[in-house]
């Protein structure tokens, strides 16, 4: 099982690498709303970038890298989450 | 008028950088790793914008924009590419597995990391050496820009070695008394500061001009081609290659790799990992198409002079347009400031005390470290009178030099049957590859329109995983630091 979520983000991955950059409008100049349409593209490709890094960060966070990782969501809390107080230090 | 409050803001600025730096002097404790790393305790915000804030340096407010003045705004997407992603993904594969073996070995330094699991003096060496020959000539050209931006700030009064000098003098000061936590904290309030003038520079200047649609208007009128995705200059595999090397790069580059020891927890390292690809189209897109813009509304730019101040110049209030520049400013040194300190830290850990002093008191690593900051920023103060030719083209190369670094370090902390003579054979000839591709005329800069820094790449990976292959483990490799037990918790 944890075998077949590695390999799944690492296909995540590598598709928001492939598509940060629009192939798809190479030559294109559409302007919407006062920009290229290909930068509305890469704005919007960086917010699902963010989503799914968070999306990781909550349920595959450890795979390939903790021997015992556990994903779909059960995320362990252990004293290293909750000595986290505050940004300052 | 403009020059008073150019200065008075570059002033303002150090006297605040130094009060955070005397602050953060009070709290900290005297050991190596409290100057170092802080002790290990960055929350979420400081260590997010502590690395964003390192990662800017001269480029994002002066270069970038002239690129895209000059060629077209596909700079945004190659700058997105390379740092809100590819190094948002490095940020876990390779930084997250790095401060868990921090947190468990207190490892301060890449090479230490790396000797350790290797049992190598020598690869621990090699890793700081090659480190210090990239960092070294970068540092001095952030003090040959500074130099230059002074003397020209101030028509000449104040002299480009006088300059140069002056603000190598203030980094010892500050990093000296600052050390890592102190330095982050200026980072900081620097990253926000630039975020938001950032911001009220693109509202402005849009304003005037009448909206995103008119200035777009305008460039469609005088560069139509730079509206459309892609050019002779911006090909395919020039995009690639420039990504894909300097994102590998800027996780191999000293001051940065060591921030990901500095995290005070895994739930730290996870919101700024989620975080960063939103903070880099934030900067980038407004600093990128204020140069690109600046190309449809005739602003005038002298030869040399940079795009960014000349059509703040043109467009906003003296006062407004000195604060972003003198924040630009302040955003070189404060890179320079995080270089100085680890590359500091790279000589006294892995070049000085397993060479030629192995048993240091924590008391005499921390005196030496500071030490260490003093050499190594007044040595590149002395390069930097010089600006040698070779210098100059070592830190015009840096990132792709650290990109090196990158596959073999990965391919160790992921497969298992790396061994000592594949890694030290990986990372010693993709240098030798790269340093030649720079030096040597007869080995070519370009393959097919990919960059001898992404070719380097591939020969660096494919020798590591071919010598691991035909080589057996040495006696002291220690495999088990990197595959056994590691838990956050």
């Amino acid at each position: 099982m944890q075998r077949l979520e590695r390999w799944g983000w690492l296909v995540v991955a590598l598709v928001l690498c492939t598509f940060a950059i629009p192939w798809f409008l190479w030559g294109d100049s559409t302007v919407v709303a006062g920009l290229p349409l290909w930068l509305w593209w890469h704005v919007g490709w960086m917010a699902l970038a963010s989503v799914v890094f968070w999306a990781f960060a909550r349920r595959g966070w450890g795979i390939g890298i903790e021997p015992d990782a556990v994903g779909s969501g059960n995320e362990r809390r252990g004293p290293e989450d909750t000595r986290d107080t505050g940004d300052g230090r | 008028m403009s020059l008073a409050v150019q200065l008075g803001i570059i002033v303002g600025y150090l006297v605040v950088a130094l009060l955070v730096g005397v602050l953060a002097y009070r709290v900290a404790e005297r050991t190596a790793e409290d100057f170092y790393l802080a002790s290990r305790t960055f929350g979420t915000v400081v260590l997010l914008f502590t690395t964003f804030a390192t990662l800017l340096s001269a480029f994002t407010f002066f270069a970038g924009p002239n690129v895209a003045y000059a060629e077209g705004p596909e700079w945004v997407l190659v700058m997105g590419l390379m740092d809100g992603i590819i190094f948002a993904i490095l940020w876990y594969l390779i930084g997250y597995k790095q401060w868990l073996l921090g947190q468990q070995h207190a490892y301060v330094t890449l090479g230490e990391m790396l000797g350790d699991r290797f049992g190598s003096r020598r690869l621990r060496g090699l890793v700081a050496g090659v480190s210090l020959l990239w960092l070294f000539p970068y540092v001095m050209l952030q003090q040959v820009g500074a130099g230059t931006a002074l003397e020209a700030l101030t028509e000449g009064a104040v002299p480009y070695a006088v300059g140069a000098g002056l603000i190598t003098l203030f980094m010892i000061l500050y990093v000296v008394i600052a050390g890592m936590r102190g330095i982050a904290w200026t980072d900081t309030l620097q990253g926000a500061f630039m975020l938001v003038t950032t911001w009220l520079a693109m509202v402005w200047v849009l304003a005037v001009v009448g909206g995103p649609s008119v200035a777009t208007g305008a460039l469609e009128a005088e560069a139509a081609q730079h509206l459309a995705l892609g050019s002779d200059h911006y090909t395919p595999q020039w995009m690639l290659s420039t990504a894909i090397t300097i994102g590998f790069g800027v996780a191999m580059f000293p001051q940065v790799n060591q921030r990901f020891f500095a995290a005070g927890s895994k739930t730290v390292l996870k919101r700024s990992f989620a975080l960063w690809p939103i903070l880099c189209v934030l900067l980038f897109v407004p600093s990128f198409m204020l140069g690109a813009w600046a190309r449809g509304l005739d602003v005038t730019i002298a030869e040399g002079e940079n795009v960014l101040p000349a059509m703040l110049a043109e467009f906003t209030p003296t006062w407004f347009a000195a604060l972003v520049i003198a924040g630009a400013m302040a955003a070189m040194m404060s890179s320079s400031d995080s270089m100085l300190l680890s590359g500091s830290s790279y000589f006294t850990r892995d070049l000085y005390r397993p060479y030629l002093e192995m048993d240091l008191s924590e008391r005499r690593e921390d005196l030496l470290a500071r030490g260490g900051v003093v050499a190594f920023a007044t040595a590149a103060f002395v390069a930097s009178l010089y600006n040698p030719a070779t210098l100059f083209e070592l830190g015009d190369a840096a990132f792709s030099g650290f990109a090196q670094l990158a596959l073999p370090v990965l391919v160790a902390l992921y497969w298992r049957r790396t061994t000592r003579a594949g890694i030290t054979a990986g990372i010693a000839v993709s240098q030798a590859f790269y340093l030649s591709s720079l030096f040597v005329a007869v080995v070519p800069t370009s393959y097919a329109g990919w960059s001898a820094g992404l070719v380097g790449m591939g020969v660096g990976l494919v020798v590591t995983v071919g010598v691991s292959l035909v080589t057996t483990p040495a006696a002291d490799e220690r495999r088990a630091i990197y595959f056994e037990g590691l838990r956050a918790d």
